[in-house]
């Protein structure tokens, strides 16, 4: 049993113009200390998922339908208050801009300890020390001093490792982190992805990395599921993912990425946009968008297999590739034509974003 | 900047601010057309000698400037003169009306708070339920209603007609005995619902914004109760609007309470302007408009300091 297991989650939100499905059947599974990536363009359901995971998802947003494990207990079918003994304690989350999720009247030391005080039942004392000593293992300086400080006095940089220290700070086992580096430079995004490794292998700590920046997936997760209208259309370990993608979508997004040497004079980009998800394609959600698109594609919904094998796979037990493409299953008269070169003979640890290129005819 | 540091440079910017107000005061008063000396005499013709005299006693003949300066200087030792009409010290007309417009307006300004924040809260937390609907028919019609009209509803359902309140403010009780006070319920409701709505709905909308935040998201991903992310990363960031409106409702309900003092014949200074506006007692009219124009900075003063106090990044 891993310790977080998802099985057909099905999120919808009730709008005035439709219900729009959020997710679709999902299910992944994520190990004790595994850092699980979930990629996928604006509105492919990745925030939702997370949100779902801790049922933080706000109204008209519903989970119609699945069931969401944490160490074997269904959190779906938890009380309010043992959702509450989860949240910041066992699952924790980042948020994508720190800025906005910290709160300006109040001291980010506060903000720290008051779960700390919650959780662990914790003085005011004893909360606060340990809130410094998380302060000080995300790298914020002078921790002491600085816990003091309200979150406008602190940098954007640092604003997102006081984030994480909320995380943190009461050891989570699984740590779901909402593109913690979007509103970031590059050069604090390194950081904090550095800092993020550096914990989640200190404590233990799985973590939930979502993105849609794919050199962030290869330098930081074990496997990827890409998500594309609510489906996962793609599962793998993270090598096979960049040096073979197996989806059409994957290898729409990997050759979109600019890189250094490139020779094309204009970027790959994958042409159309994402579905409205009240309305989806009927067949292969991602058809119209596809260049190897057939007849079958419009009327067949592919299910996830085993790319090797073609056998219906089971996202939670697999380990191996899969895929949602009726490619793998025989269906489709055509192959997906494509060859992934790669530039760059080290392993997925040194460039991996500059070693693999999806290319289209 | 601590919140100490901002309180002295706060309270330093009110210093010019109250001069100006004594300087409008004065000038807006001398601006009223008709010489004072006419009421003093009651129109009658005078001897120049004896009008020039009547002119030197009230400092009438200086320029007006110099009666400017005066003024003032004798305002800041809480001399304002004597009165034209009653002769009697203006102070001491003012000290013994002043007690009731503060009860009054303490007590409006209790009822607006007391109702305004939590009726506003339950607003927000359920909103575009029934209860949120109900509060914008009352905030609405609370709004809409002229509070002189309301008070004198209020007068004929409660006083006149169910009895439940005297008709006529006791003359042989103190100020703060039961009857006195009860009596000071319905003006200052009158007064205080049209603040009520306002700050209704203010802490409504303020509050569903809040409720949005990133950080109230955080602090339930935290795992904390509803009741502490409410209470503690809801409220204190949607009051700080709130109390900045508040701040100018105190505005309100003094200018409120010169009408209604009228309704409800209610001995306080409200009522003793408009006599004496009637009479062109300049010392006494000057002094209650600067008096009012005091209380309203200093109420500004307070929601400045109390504005920094809930939000920090205000002191920076």
């Amino acid at each position: 049993m891993a310790m977080l297991e998802v099985e057909d989650l099905n999120v919808r939100f009730y709008t005035e113009d439709g219900v729009v499905k959020a997710t679709n059947d999902l299910s992944y599974r994520i190990e004790a200390g595994e850092r699980f990536g979930v990629v996928g363009e604006s509105g492919a359901g990745k925030s939702v998922t997370s949100l779902a995971l801790m049922r933080l998802l706000d109204d008209p947003g519903v989970i119609e339908s699945g069931e969401i494990r944490f160490k074997g207990e269904n959190i779906l079918e938890m009380s309010d208050e043992e959702v509450r003994d989860l949240r910041g304690n066992e699952i924790a989350m980042i948020f994508q801009d720190a800025q906005t999720a910290l709160n300006p009247a109040y001291t980010v030391g506060e903000q720290i300890s008051e779960a700390i005080r919650y959780h662990l039942g914790l003085g005011e004392a004893a909360a606060k020390e340990r809130a410094i000593e998380t302060l000080e293992s995300v790298g914020i300086p002078s921790a002491a001093e600085r816990y003091t400080d309200y979150p406008h006095q602190f940098s954007g940089g640092m604003q997102q490792r006081a984030v994480i220290a909320i995380a943190l700070s009461c050891d989570p086992d699984l740590i779901i982190a909402d593109e913690p580096t979007t509103a970031l430079d590059v050069t604090i995004e390194a950081q904090i992805l550095d800092l993020l490794e550096e914990v989640a292998t200190e404590f233990d700590t799985a973590i939930q990395l979502i993105t849609h920046d794919l050199g962030v997936v290869a330098e930081f997760c074990d496997r990827v599921m890409v998500m594309y209208a609510g489906h996962p259309v793609e599962m793998a370990p993270v090598e096979d993912i960049y040096y073979d993608p197996q989806h059409p979508y994957t290898v729409g997004l990997m050759s979109s990425i600019p890189r250094i040497g490139d020779e094309r004079d204009r970027l790959q980009t994958i042409p159309g946009r994402m579905p409205d998800l009240i309305e989806v394609p009927p067949g292969c959600n991602f058809h119209p968008r596809c260049p190897y698109a057939e007849e079958a594609c419009t009327r067949t919904e592919p299910e996830l297999v085993e790319t090797e094998t073609g056998e219906p796979a089971d996202p939670i037990e697999s380990d191996a590739q899969v895929a949602a493409c009726l490619a793998h299953t025989g269906e489709l008269r055509g192959e997906l034509d494509y060859e992934v070169t790669v530039r760059d003979a080290g392993g997925p640890g040194d460039d991996p974003a500059a070693a693999s290129e999806g290319e289209r005819p | 900047m601590s919140l100490q540091r901002f309180v002295l440079k706060r309270g330093l910017v009110t210093i010019p601010l109250l001069l100006g107000i004594s300087l409008i005061t004065f000038g807006m008063v001398h601006a009223i057309p008709g010489d004072p000396i006419d009421f003093i005499t009651l129109f009658t013709e005078l001897d120049p000698a004896v009008e020039a005299e009547i002119r030197a006693e009230y400092g009438l003949d200086q320029p007006v400037y110099i009666q400017y300066i005066d003024w003032v200087t004798s305002a800041a030792q809480g001399d304002f003169g004597r009165s034209i009409i009653t002769r009697s010290p203006v102070i001491d007309e003012i000290m013994s009306r002043l007690p009731y417009t503060l009860v009054m307006g303490v007590m409006a300004f209790g009822v607006t708070v007391v109702t305004a924040i939590p009726s506003g809260i339950l607003a927000a937390y359920y909103r575009n339920t029934k209860i949120d609907q109900v509060s914008r028919v009352f905030a609405l019609l609370g709004i809409a209603i002229p509070n002189f009209w309301l008070g004198l509803m209020l007068l004929l359902v409660f006083a006149s007609g169910l009895g439940l309140f005297p008709v006529l403010p006791p003359t042989d009780q103190g100020l703060l005995s039961v009857e006195m006070l009860s009596y000071t319920l319905l003006p200052a409701i009158a007064i205080g619902t049209g603040s009520t709505a306002l700050m209704m709905r203010l802490m409504r909308s303020s509050m569903v914004e809040e409720l949005d935040k990133d950080y109230v998201r955080t602090a339930r991903a935290k795992g904390l109760p509803e009741r502490s992310v409410v209470r503690k990363h809801v409220l204190r960031n949607s009051l700080i609007s709130v109390v900045t409106v508040a701040a100018i409702q105190v505005a309100f309900i003094i200018s409120g309470s010169v009408v209604v003092e009228i309704v409800f014949a209610y001995p306080g200074i409200g009522r003793l302007l408009v006599d004496r506006v009637g009479n062109r007692d300049f010392p006494v009219i000057q002094a209650i408009v600067l008096l009012i124009g005091v209380a309203v900075i200093l109420a500004n003063f307070l929601a400045d300091v109390l504005y920094a106090y809930l939000d920090p990044r205000i002191r920076y």
